[in-house]
């Protein structure tokens, strides 16, 4: 088992520019189940063996694609997310970064109509290792095994998930949840999967300045898992009112500092890293290794 | 992006929010000629974008064209929070009876904007909401539907029991959710909101943050950029493509990905030294990037030492490392530098910073540790 994706999910990567195209190679590559490619123009190529579509609902009425990772330019990108969602898709995994925020709240709200799921945006997907990568991180760090990884980065994902990886600790789902301060799911939903998949053992909570989703998430932690959590909050170093780069990486008032979510959650009694070798240590009590 | 609050007044009034009209200036004699126009008595107020200015006294009633001068005097060049003062707000000083706050701004929590109200205007709101959280009223807004008048309406008979101020109040909401929606703004907000002696309502102060992710969609507002020096070298790093924010501490740090890069810092102050400033060079590492990247670095005068982390994910490391032996070539470095370049091709990556006479590590921890110690050294033997 795993989150969200396995070898199973039937992927369409939508927007192959640049990036779209080559992350596709790279899905491929990995294992990801990549059925089909959507770009306004290209209907009826291929790349790399796969089927390329005008439409997204071409698409998934031709692939019968569920999940789709979209790397449209952010002024289309809210329509595009939008688009697969209207067309079938199950889940979507929004990689570009820039998009409004006023969008993404329309965006969603639609979203939670349709009972659409949304990972990102500005995030780098999703992987469960060994089965399926639908995003950007480099596959070749991860390994199959029982720690489930929820972030609001990306290379601080990398960085933490090479060390788990190094000390032996494979992981069942990592995500990037997007670091804009309106994102589909949260750690929450995450979390709430995580619980239920049997391959989980552990999970590690990634987070950052900026709003209290952590707090959220050690809340709904204390009533609804019973798995151990690890905590890491990086920007301990951060001004208040400056964005660290992330959209939603901002100091706004007491509850959005580092101090405040590292306190809350060691009150709430998740174990909170300083640095990334405390994570993997850590990581290493609450599997019982 | 921020909008000072005479930028801010004017957007409001374009949307029907009633708000004084004053006049701007940059000098005490302007200040003097403003009030002239505006009509004694004034108050003066500096145009800074950042809260607090009442506490710091750069706020000023004025009755007479003396006063005014005085005023003016003592607020122009002004340090208020790190910010100094240029230009001074004029405007028409009027009879207040009481003081409320409205604002709208993006919950986070529940992914749609909401609107805040309370009978505490005047005061930071912040503190109203955590020491007196009873005291503010919340209107959830869908954002596809916009902020309803019997929505507003209900939020308004919060604050008022006179109907006609009510109906005022109100249609003062749905116009500032209107500013709010068509500027993509990610905070609108009037504090005060004053009722005047004569019952009247209007907007004394005005704040407005822009979504700076939809300046595309209002080309025009680009031009209301007032950037003081420290925005003005992150906006020079953001044409670059690179991410900064300036911090007063002394090892300088070179980061892909903004997550790793708040990291970074924090294991700096973990281990006892002090990070210099956030820098993201985000995902592809031309050679251009890491050559404006260290000139960002060598420009703070207070670096004493450098620390580069990066991380190859789909970044590659030989490329990292090609770019950086690039602008080494361009760049006369006079301070000690630690690389720590670890994923995506470690091993061309440290093989290529090698020939060129550089020590790369594999470890974040080790790098910071040695950074820190260089720059201890340096410090040292000056």
């Amino acid at each position: 088992m795993s989150i969200l994706i396995d070898g199973d999910t039937r992927v369409m990567v939508q927007g192959l520019g640049r990036d779209g195209s080559f992350h596709a190679g790279q899905m491929k590559e990995y294992g990801t189940n990549v059925v089909a490619g959507v770009h306004p123009g290209k209907g009826g190529t291929e790349f790399r063996g796969i089927p390329v579509f005008n439409t997204a609902q071409d698409a998934v009425d031709e692939t019968g694609a569920q999940c789709s990772v979209l790397f449209v330019p952010a002024p289309y990108a809210a329509d595009a997310i939008l688009e697969s969602a209207n067309a079938g898709a199950e889940l979507v995994v929004a990689v570009t970064e820039g998009i409004p925020v006023l969008d993404m709240s329309r965006v969603i709200a639609e979203l939670d109509e349709l009972g659409v799921k949304l990972v990102g945006p500005n995030c780098p997907g999703l992987i469960s290792p060994g089965k399926s990568k639908v995003g950007i991180m480099p596959g070749n760090i991860f390994r199959k095994g029982p720690v489930g990884v929820i972030s609001r980065s990306g290379t601080l994902t990398y960085e933490v998930v090479n060390q788990l990886s190094a000390a032996g600790y494979g992981q069942s789902t990592a995500i990037g949840m997007g670091g804009d301060p309106i994102v589909g799911m949260k750690y929450n939903d995450y979390l709430e999967l995580f619980e239920k998949d049997p391959e989980t053992g552990l999970i590690v909570v990634v987070g950052e300045i900026g709003g209290s989703d952590e707090q959220d998430a050690a809340a709904f932690a204390a009533e609804h898992v019973t798995k151990p959590l690890v905590g890491y909050i990086v920007g301990r170093s951060a001004p208040p009112g400056k964005r660290m780069g992330h959209a939603g990486a901002i100091i706004s008032g007491a509850e959005s500092t580092a101090e405040a979510k590292v306190e809350f959650l060691r009150k709430s009694g998740i174990p909170v890293a300083d640095t990334v070798e405390r994570i993997v240590e850590l990581a290493a009590e609450g599997l019982g290794g | 992006m921020k909008l000072e609050e005479f930028q801010a007044k004017r957007l409001f009034r374009e949307f029907g929010i009633p708000a004084p009209d004053g006049v701007m200036a940059a000098t005490a004699q302007e200040a003097v000629a403003a009030a002239g126009d505006v009509g004694l008595p004034v108050v003066v107020k500096a145009q800074v974008k950042t809260g607090g200015r009442g506490k710091a006294g750069g706020v000023k009633l004025a009755r007479t064209g003396e006063e005014v001068l005085k005023a003016a005097d003592s607020i122009l060049g002004m340090d208020i929070k790190g910010f100094t003062v240029e230009r001074l707000l004029i405007d028409p000083a009027v009879p207040i009876a009481e003081e409320y706050y409205v604002g709208i701004t993006v919950d986070r929590k529940r992914k749609i904007p909401v609107m805040m109200a309370s009978a505490s205007g005047g005061m930071d709101i912040e503190k109203v909401a955590s020491e007196t959280p009873e005291l503010i009223f919340f209107q959830p807004i869908h954002p596809e539907r916009g902020l309803r008048l019997f929505e507003a309406k209900r939020l308004a008979f919060r604050l008022f029991e006179d109907k006609r101020k009510v109906m005022a109040a109100a249609s003062i909401m749905v116009k500032l959710w209107k500013c709010f929606d068509g500027l993509d703004a990610t905070l609108a907000e009037i504090n005060p909101l004053a009722q005047l002696e004569d019952g009247s309502i209007i907007a004394l102060d005005a704040k407005i943050v822009l979504d700076d992710n939809a300046l595309f969609r209002h080309p025009g507002m680009e031009e209301l950029r007032l950037p003081t020096p420290a925005e003005k070298k992150e906006l020079g790093a953001k044409s670059h493509g690179l991410s900064y924010v300036q911090l007063e501490g002394e090892i300088g740090c070179m980061v892909n990905g903004a997550g790793l890069a708040m990291a970074t810092m924090d294991v700096i102050k973990h281990l006892g030294g002090t990070p210099a400033n956030f820098l993201d060079i985000g995902g592809s590492s031309s050679p251009e990037k890491v050559v404006h990247a260290m000139q960002l670095l060598v420009s703070d005068s207070n670096v004493k030492a450098i620390f580069i982390n990066v991380f190859g994910g789909i970044t590659r490391c030989d490329d990292v490392a090609r770019g950086l032996v690039q602008a080494l070539d361009e760049i006369d470095l006079d301070m000690p530098m630690v690389v720590r370049l670890t994923g995506t091709n470690e091993e061309e990556g440290i093989a290529i910073l090698s020939d060129h006479g550089i020590n790369a590590m594999k470890d974040m921890t080790r790098g910071a540790e040695e950074a820190i110690r260089l720059a201890r050294e340096g410090g040292a033997s000056e």
